[in-house]
């Protein structure tokens, strides 16, 4: 069968994409390399929803920021996705600083982004009480949101497989051909065929566009480092605390996540190895010195834990969001770094405009909104949880204790239309694992879950795919 | 709403010493709630010998052991909830208080009890919380973790380890896995000491030429899908920082993970009892009452023991005390504090009744390896006993008992000191 559309990469992008297109009548297909949706740096980055005065005025990045922010909230509600417009502040901490402030006031009004104010030392202090006491003043924009990314990712490619859409676990394309107007994409052991190709890859991007002949772009992986701390530093700031803006990126920040974790990072470095997550020891130590000039008796003590995402940096600067100039049934969708998350509704939306002017778009008839709404054991009062438990008793038997997750949100999980195989999948979907005790716990619970729910010997279950199995096969 | 005189929260052996000894003093409606599938705890992994060696004057393995107060436990009519996990306990100003629990079987379940035991026990501090740099493969397990694995599932997490920390699960593990057909190729350890017991470095290390590496930690996991290494090196013996130039790589498929036991007080945290910032444990009186009336502690989740035989001693006081408290919750107490100074890092109770009448065994670590020194205790300016200790060493609890009409002397706070 020939799919109408390629989506190659399930990250926010390509889910988003996956999302937008599955309301209209084509054959969809969506692959990513990985062994989930989500695993690349959608599930490592600062989860925020920019409010969109950081992004340079005519740009794309710009463009889609602005817009994309402004939809978010109402995609989050229909897919039950947390979302919460927390509010950001970007704090100066000098005199020298303070212009910079007014600069970027100027430039969101500009990018068209409401409610946006300059706050005093005094009002900053009350906004925010830990905050380093040396700060002068804030820009304070009360749309800035956080969210949860890949939880919005996961969402996001339920709702299109609901609407038909396919997704393809592990297929990483190795060799993209196009036959005249049909592209034969191939992974190592099989291949299929499409007409349109949309080139979401993230991180690889540029290698799936050079399968074309396409080399209009490069994207160099610029590493971001972050620490994690307990829920017990919840409070020590409630808005998303940035610092000012360098060349390199938006700097560290602080922010509470919408679990009420606080988030601290990220750094920027360039690497070469598209696939080094790796943190380092300087740039763990960096976090916590850039990140204490903002709060200075940050409790590092309650770190649990710490972890890297890789940006897709475009040597352009900006999105690439473009028909290729080497095949025009390939769209790049391309250097989707910060910010892309913000971004990925109008992006989604662009690609709808481009793939309106090639494609003949009819809306599906039978189009369901939204997805089943996810039980949150640890959300509900008593009486609720009463309830659930006598529809289904699964629901009665805690098994994550940190995060107060019961069997039965688990079963969920791997049964939903885009179902978790692994740990790390269950742990993103769930939350299942990524308490105070790091799923010591839970862990072996969870993989018997898994095993059973799966059909599979324990000894198959693997933190995320390929080689990385917990136990060792007897006789190995 | 569902009553009971005593709820134990803990099936482990805190949980069944201290309700079988409010039993004895004629407590009869206790229920243990436990959200494991059957008693014991953490003692149902802990398969090799050592436990009641005090207790009992034989030498058991955890199961057994644990078995022995099970048996005890089911000649009463003890009720005891399993795979019951407790969501919250909301103290009462008389005394108790309600806790609320979900199973399977019972949905969510609300008791109001007359007298509350919490005996949780402890877990273990994970890669996160010390933060260990690099990649993040699967492999890397927490000690107790992994010998949930061996000991019970029957399954191996791994071929060639390297073990962080020496403390006892550490050294337990290094000979567990090294019987299992592993390979275990370092044991490191931050510290110039082992937290663990000497039988244990002999038995588990020594025995099997594993070696031990003093001021050494992992600095570093090296792996794409599967831990491939892991980077190892000596530390500065004062600020614990890594030096770089000792840095060694060893290949390895496992990293297990020794770094400590945190009393599991989450529970206990949203109560509002009164902590103790060293032990991470409640504050307790000589009866292992907490700073709320009728809520008692006792076990790991006190603070962490080394000896399980001490948990049961320990637990039997709790027992005894909540048992006093349902028959007499009118009492007044006469507080006067303990502390540890000078090389004593903590003291369990922190706080004994003058008037208790009884003679009290006071529990405590050292904050260094002492060697020919003495344990001192005084009050103000009165010395109420001077014990000589040959070796003092932070991975081994000691206690020194105060007598009765000692107690009732003094006027100051109690001071146990290294002198």
């Amino acid at each position: 069968m020939n799919y109408d559309v390629a989506i190659v990469g399930a990250g926010i992008t390509g889910t988003m994409i996956a999302y937008k297109l599955a309301k209209y009548n084509l054959n969809i297909v969506l692959l990513d390399k990985g062994n989930d949706v989500a695993v690349g740096t959608t599930k490592a980055n600062s989860a925020i929803v920019h409010a969109g005065f950081d992004a340079k005025p005519n740009t794309m990045k710009c463009k889609m920021n602005v817009a994309g922010a402004k939809a978010m909230g109402g995609i989050c509600e229909e897919l039950h996705v947390p979302y919460k417009q927390n509010g950001s502040l970007v704090v100066a901490f000098s005199n020298d600083e303070l212009p910079h402030l007014q600069e970027l006031f100027e430039r969101g009004k500009k990018n068209g982004v409401d409610g946006l104010k300059i706050v005093s030392k005094d009002e900053l202090l009350k906004l925010e009480p830990n905050i380093n006491p040396e700060a002068t003043g804030a820009l304070f924009a009360t749309t800035g949101a956080i969210v949860c990314p890949y939880e919005l990712c996961v969402a996001t490619a339920e709702n299109a497989v609901i609407n038909g859409v396919v997704f393809r676990r592990n297929f990483e394309v190795k060799s993209l051909v196009a036959e005249g107007d049909i592209f034969s994409i191939s992974s190592a052991t099989e291949t299929l065929r499409a007409k349109i190709v949309i080139n979401a890859a993230g991180l690889y991007a540029d290698r799936i566009a050079a399968m074309i002949g396409d080399n209009s772009f490069t994207i160099t992986p610029r590493r971001g480092e972050y620490i994690l701390l307990d829920k017990n530093a919840s409070g020590l700031v409630r808005h998303t605390v940035f610092q000012c803006p360098t060349k390199m990126g938006k700097g560290v920040l602080i922010t509470p996540t919408v679990d009420n974790n606080i988030l601290v990072g990220p750094t920027a470095e360039d690497i070469t190895d598209k696939s080094d997550v790796s943190t380092t020891i300087s740039g763990l130590d960096a976090v916590v010195s850039k990140a204490k000039k903002s709060v200075p008796n940050l409790p590092t003590r309650d770190t649990i834990t710490s972890f890297a995402g890789l940006r897709a940096h475009c040597d352009k600067d900006d999105f690439v969001i473009s028909f290729s100039q080497a095949n025009k049934n390939l769209i790049n969708v391309a250097g989707i770094e910060s910010p892309g998350l913000a971004s990925s509704p109008a992006i989604a939306d662009e690609i709808v405009q481009l793939l309106g002017g090639v494609v003949n778009l009819q809306l599906k008839r039978n189009y369901k909104t939204g997805r089943k709404n996810p039980v949150r054991f640890r959300e509900m009062d008593n009486e609720q949880r009463k309830k659930i438990i006598s529809q289904n008793s699964a629901y009665g038997q805690v098994i994550c204790r940190c995060e107060l997750v019961t069997e039965g949100e688990i079963i969920d999980a791997i049964k939903s239309p885009v179902g978790a195989v692994d740990l790390d999948g269950v742990k993103r979907r769930t939350r299942a694992g990524m308490g105070r005790c790091q799923s010591g716990f839970c862990g072996s619970k969870v993989m018997e879950i898994l095993a059973r729910e799966l059909g599979v010997p324990i000894e198959d279950i693997t933190k995320d795919g390929g080689n990385s199995n917990i136990l060792i096969k007897a006789g190995a | 709403m569902r009553t009971a005189d005593l709820v134990v929260i803990g099936g482990g052996p805190a949980g069944m010493a201290a309700a079988l000894s409010a039993y004895e003093q004629g407590i009869k409606d206790i229920v243990i709630i436990e959200r494991a599938e059957t008693l014991g705890g953490i003692l149902n992994q802990c398969i090799h010998t050592g436990f009641g060696l005090h207790f009992f004057k034989e030498e058991l393995s955890g199961p057994e052991y644990a078995a022995r107060f099970a048996d005890f436990v089911k000649k009463t009519d003890i009720k005891v909830s399993l795979n019951t996990m407790v969501l919250d306990v909301q103290p009462l100003k008389e005394g108790g208080g309600v806790i609320t629990s979900v199973s399977k079987q019972e949905g969510i379940t609300d008791i109001k009890a007359k007298a509350i035991v919490l005996a949780m026990g402890c877990r273990e501090r994970p890669r996160g919380a010390i933060n260990i740099a690099g990649s993040r493969p699967s492999g890397v397990f927490t000690a107790g973790a992994a010998q949930k694995f061996v000991n019970i599932d029957g399954k191996i997490p791994g071929k060639e380890v390297v073990i962080l920390g020496s403390g006892d699960i550490g050294l337990i593990m290094a000979r567990r896995m090294t019987f299992e057909g592993a390979k275990v190729k370092l044991v490191c350890e931050l510290m110039p000491y082992s937290s663990g017991l000497t039988r244990n470095i002999v038995q588990c290390l020594d025995d099997f030429n594993i070696p031990l590496r003093f001021n050494c930690t992992a600095i570093e996991v090296r792996g794409k899908d599967r831990v491939e290494g892991v980077v190892v090196a000596n530390v500065d013996e004062k600020t614990k920082k890594p030096l770089m130039d000792t840095a060694e790589f060893i290949k390895c498929d496992t990293l297990l993970l020794s770094v400590g036991l945190l009393p599991e007080n989450e529970l206990s945290r949203k109560t509002g009892i009164e902590f103790d910032r060293m032990t991470s444990g409640a504050v307790v009186s000589q009866s292992r009452e907490t700073s709320l009336a009728g809520i008692f502690a006792c076990g790991n989740v006190l603070h962490v023991h080394d000896l399980v035989d001490n948990v049961t001693a320990e637990s039997q006081i709790a027992g005894r005390g909540a048992a006093d408290f349902i028959k007499n919750s009118g009492k007044k107490h006469n507080y006067i504090a303990a502390k540890g100074m000078n090389g004593v890092r903590y003291i369990v109770p922190q706080r004994i009744d003058k008037d208790c009448g009884e003679d009290v065994k006071l529990y405590f670590r050292v904050s260094d390896v002492f060697k020919g020194k003495s344990i001192k205790v005084s009050s103000g300016d009165k010395v109420l006993a001077t014990h000589k200790k040959p070796k003092l060493t932070p991975g081994e609890m000691e206690n020194v008992v105060l007598k009765a009409d000692m107690i009732k002397g003094i006027s100051n706070d109690i001071v146990v000191e290294v002198g």
